[in-house]
């Protein structure tokens, strides 16, 4: 299985990358062969970002060596990464929101006839681009920014295919898919590999990476930890080098009794605009539930709705008993309703990233510092550190900017700024997208805790695990409408793919998922 | 079926400007005394070019996201150095016509090389270089006058036999030699993904920096064809500053009527030459209807502005609110 003798088609050896002061990598050591999956494992700031950029030519290398086909190679910038044969697709999308899809696909070097772009071969060549993606549904000359997330996420799977990779490298890049997506994503590397590309893989899913992956490295803290071939080692195991630390349960123990009293959050027949039917649920204060089912079923829509953001929403919302009219997220967040919703795409919803932590963790929450109009900074500082010692924000100070942070601390300080609002009523939109598994166990901890203390919590994750581990109830939405409510020991991972296609549930201990999620085409 | 909608959507603003234009133009003619007679398509396609190259000009920095604030100070030189080279033999003047261009294309470059290389924002780069531009105009014809070659001159700014107007085959020809091979280039393409996220287009690979240099080249070339225009029209040079701020201004006018966002990544220069055309009639109209000349200016800013909030009414069919803010 593990053939050392050929020489690998691409080879790292000790590349270091420093930012300032701060050790990014050092000493990386990569090895990528043609036909083989290599999956890199690690925390987020443990270096696989820096390490793949380095691969790509998005950055360059204080010290080390590349090879590619045993030939030193040095990328100046990513078009030369991509004349050499390696394409990246990176978690942050890479698509020009404004060009269609065709162009997108076509962009790095569109076909030509007599110097001009070629609009029909361009076309030709998307559509091949699309159906080897197993994306046949996304029109070619849609504009990019009137898709969802998850099909922009094919896009770019089916640009990075048009590039004709001889290095496949996936950052992250399942991350905003749906399930259905993620299978015909996986088939495609699987014939990829068949065809002879090496593909270097990184997720912070476990079992993506034990289905496909043939070797594993894991990197912490900048620095190589181990190579070996998939299969050899436990998932306790691998945990252990990641984080560096023994693995206990990722998820908080359940409370075993169901917390009473009048809901904190209670709506009625709840629609909007044909995309959510008549949504009824009450949460009580102290429980996490969740909201599943495959996505784009109307889970953001319904938090947007309670939220304030959309309009036109009709039916009744409660809060603490009250009815209560919300017009705007300025009004979700006011004492009187104490909302907070962490959005899902930190980087346009959550964060101002030029701007500094402090600045970005005391936003939501300004009003409460105001003193005669003005801000009292020192209340603001105390609070602020507050936040940062709760959620362990690793961050050099409270003057930088967030941009300068890693993932998963970005995702902290979305949070961070929303506790500082004291909310009472907690909407998460898949929270955990792209953040390591560190970062999700305090996050899965501090929500678990933050319901203890009374908050009402409506979790929406496109990670079952997650919502299996995490939540107390499961509401499974399909086409708009609540399709299944699941309870206790009913949030099985069979159940929530079963009402998520909205077939009948089985009960409890079902058969295993592979057999349900393989049937319905 | 569907690939024409997505056609029809992407050039939404084109189609507005056009109908709003030939509306406009076509209740013009219906009310002139005379009707529409070679004299009068050939003045109001004059006029109608002269903005519409500048606003040409002013697109293609718009769709990088960018802004050149020099093109109605290129626009100006361009006249003055007409008005001093464009004379004697059909040769020379053919040469001087040429150096016209050059002269564009040498200011492009500049403002180009400062944005690119210099790194610095396109408004204030181009509001220094525009400065000095006009500086170099003055210096070149402190007052107004010169002279230019009359059978080039009344060649391009009369009317071809059966009353087309020359200026407007010239706009045309434009489009079609420059602009329509641009628009399907690779880095026609480029200056698009550059002004709909940079970012992106830097990861894809796409040659940002040759893209933004040309944009402005391409802008103070059309800029230098318009002045040139301008001198076949009044046969002479006169470096005024309010002329070149008016372009300049009109020409951003010019470019958002035509369905260009001044955010960038969309829009193109046809549109902008229709924006051009309906600003243009909206101060024919007013004299047809008999209205004071010292009315134009608040009729034409309260015009400018219903026409660039057409672009907004479909903010009203918004059910999500965070559309708003994208």
């Amino acid at each position: 299985m593990d053939d050392m003798r050929v020489a690998p088609l691409f080879r790292m050896e000790g590349v270091s990358k420093r930012y300032g002061g701060v050790r990014a990598l050092e000493d990386a050591r990569l090895d990528c062969s043609r036909g083989r999956i290599h999956a890199v494992l690690g925390e987020n700031g443990a270096g696989k970002s820096t390490l793949i950029k380095i691969m790509a030519g998005v950055v360059q290398p204080d010290s080390g060596t590349m090879q590619l086909a045993g030939r030193p190679v040095v990328f100046r910038n990513p078009a030369a990464a991509t004349a050499a044969g390696i394409v990246c697709i990176f978690q942050e999308l890479s698509l020009l929101p404004d060009l269609t899809v065709a162009d997108n696909i076509a962009i790095a070097n569109p076909p030509r006839r007599y110097g001009l772009i070629d609009r029909r071969a361009q076309r030709r060549l998307a559509e091949a681009a699309l159906a080897r993606a197993g994306a046949e549904d996304i029109h070619p000359l849609a504009p990019v920014k009137d898709l969802p997330l998850s099909r922009r996420q094919m896009v770019e799977i089916a640009k990075a295919l048009a590039q004709d990779p001889k290095i496949l490298i996936l950052d992250e890049a399942t991350s905003a898919l749906t399930a259905a997506d993620v299978a015909k994503v996986f088939a495609v590397l699987k014939q990829l590999r068949e065809d002879g590309l090496a593909i270097v893989y990184i997720s912070h899913r476990m079992h993506e990476i034990a289905e496909l992956a043939d070797d594993c490295t894991v990197y912490r803290n900048g620095g190589f930890v181990a190579t070996f071939a998939a299969g050899t080692k436990s998932d306790e195991a691998i945990v252990e080098m990641i984080i560096g630390r023994e693995y206990k349960s990722v998820f908080p123990p359940k409370p075993a009794a169901k917390p009473l009293g009048p809901p904190a959050l209670a709506i009625t027949e709840l629609s909007w605009a044909g995309q959510l039917k008549s949504i009824s649920l009450a949460i009580r204060p102290g429980e996490v539930v969740g909201l599943g089912g495959l996505d784009g079923q109307g889970q953001r829509e319904l938090l947007l709705a309670l939220f304030g953001v959309l309009v036109g929403v009709t039916g009744k919302v409660e809060v603490g008993g009250k009815p209560v009219a919300v017009a705007s997220p300025r009004a979700a967040k006011a004492n009187a309703v104490g909302m907070a919703l962490i959005p899902e795409d930190r980087k346009t919803e959550g964060l101002m990233l030029p701007m500094s932590v402090r600045d970005n963790l005391s936003f939501a929450a300004l009003e409460r510092f105001q003193q005669f109009g003005l801000i009292d900074r020192q209340r603001e500082a105390a609070e602020i550190g507050e936040v940062i010692k709760l959620l362990q924000i690793r961050c050099d100070g409270t003057d930088g900017p967030v941009a300068a942070l890693s993932g998963g601390n970005q995702q902290k300080i979305v949070i961070g700024k929303w506790l500082m609002t004291k909310p009472e009523i907690i909407l998460l939109n898949d929270p955990t997208r792209g953040i390591d598994v560190g970062t999700k166990q305090e996050l899965y901890q501090l929500l678990r805790r933050l319901a203890d203390q009374g908050a009402a919590i409506l979790f929406y994750s496109t990670d079952y695990d997650e919502l299996i581990g995490c939540c107390d109830r499961v509401l499974v939405l399909y086409d708009g409408a609540i399709a299944r409510v699941l309870e206790g020991g009913e949030i099985t991972e069979r159940n929530l793919v079963a009402s998520a296609l909205n077939l009948p549930a089985a009960h409890r201990h079902g058969v295993p998922l592979a057999s349900v999620a393989q049937a319905p085409a | 079926m569907k690939d024409w909608n997505y056609r029809l959507a992407e050039q939404r603003g084109l189609i507005l400007a056009i109908a709003v234009f030939t509306a406009m133009f076509a209740f013009y003619i219906a009310k002139h005394p005379a009707g529409l007679t070679a004299n009068v398509a050939t003045t109001a396609a004059n006029k109608g070019v002269l903005l519409a190259l500048v606003g040409m000009a002013q697109t293609i920095p718009v769709v990088t996201s960018g802004l050149d604030l020099s093109v109605g100070m290129v626009f100006v030189l361009a006249n003055c150095v007409a008005s001093k080279i464009m004379t004697g033999s059909p040769l020379a003047t053919a040469f001087g016509a040429l150096a016209v261009l050059a002269v564009g294309i040498l200011c492009g470059a500049i403002n180009g090389a400062v944005v690119v290389y210099g790194r610095l924002q396109p408004i204030i780069a181009t509001l220094a270089t525009g400065t000095i531009y006009y500086g170099l105009a003055l210096a070149l014809r402190p007052a107004p006058g010169g002279d230019i070659n009359t059978d080039f001159a009344d060649a391009v700014s009369g009317s071809l036999p059966g009353g087309i107007p020359a200026s407007l085959v010239l706009l045309v020809g434009v489009v079609a030699v420059v602009w329509i091979p641009y628009r399907r280039s690779v880095l026609g393409r480029a200056a698009y993904a550059v002004g709909s996220s940079e970012q992106a287009a830097y990861m894809s690979g796409v040659p940002i920096a040759t893209a933004k240099f040309l944009a402005y080249v391409l802008a103070g070339l059309f800029a230098a064809i318009a002045g040139l225009l301008l001198t076949c029209i009044t046969y002479s040079g006169e470096a005024s500053a309010a002329i070149g701020g008016s372009y300049t201004l009109n020409s951003i006018a010019a470019v958002v009527i035509g369905g260009t966002s001044l955010f960038g990544g969309s829009g193109g220069a046809i549109g902008s030459i229709f924006g051009a055309f309906v600003l243009r009639t909206i101060g024919d109209l007013l004299f047809v209807f008999d209205m004071d000349a010292l009315w134009q200016p608040l009729f034409l800013g309260a015009v400018l502005l219903v026409a660039v909030s057409l672009g907004s009414f479909r903010l009203l069919r918004i059910k999500n609110r965070l559309e708003l803010y994208r």
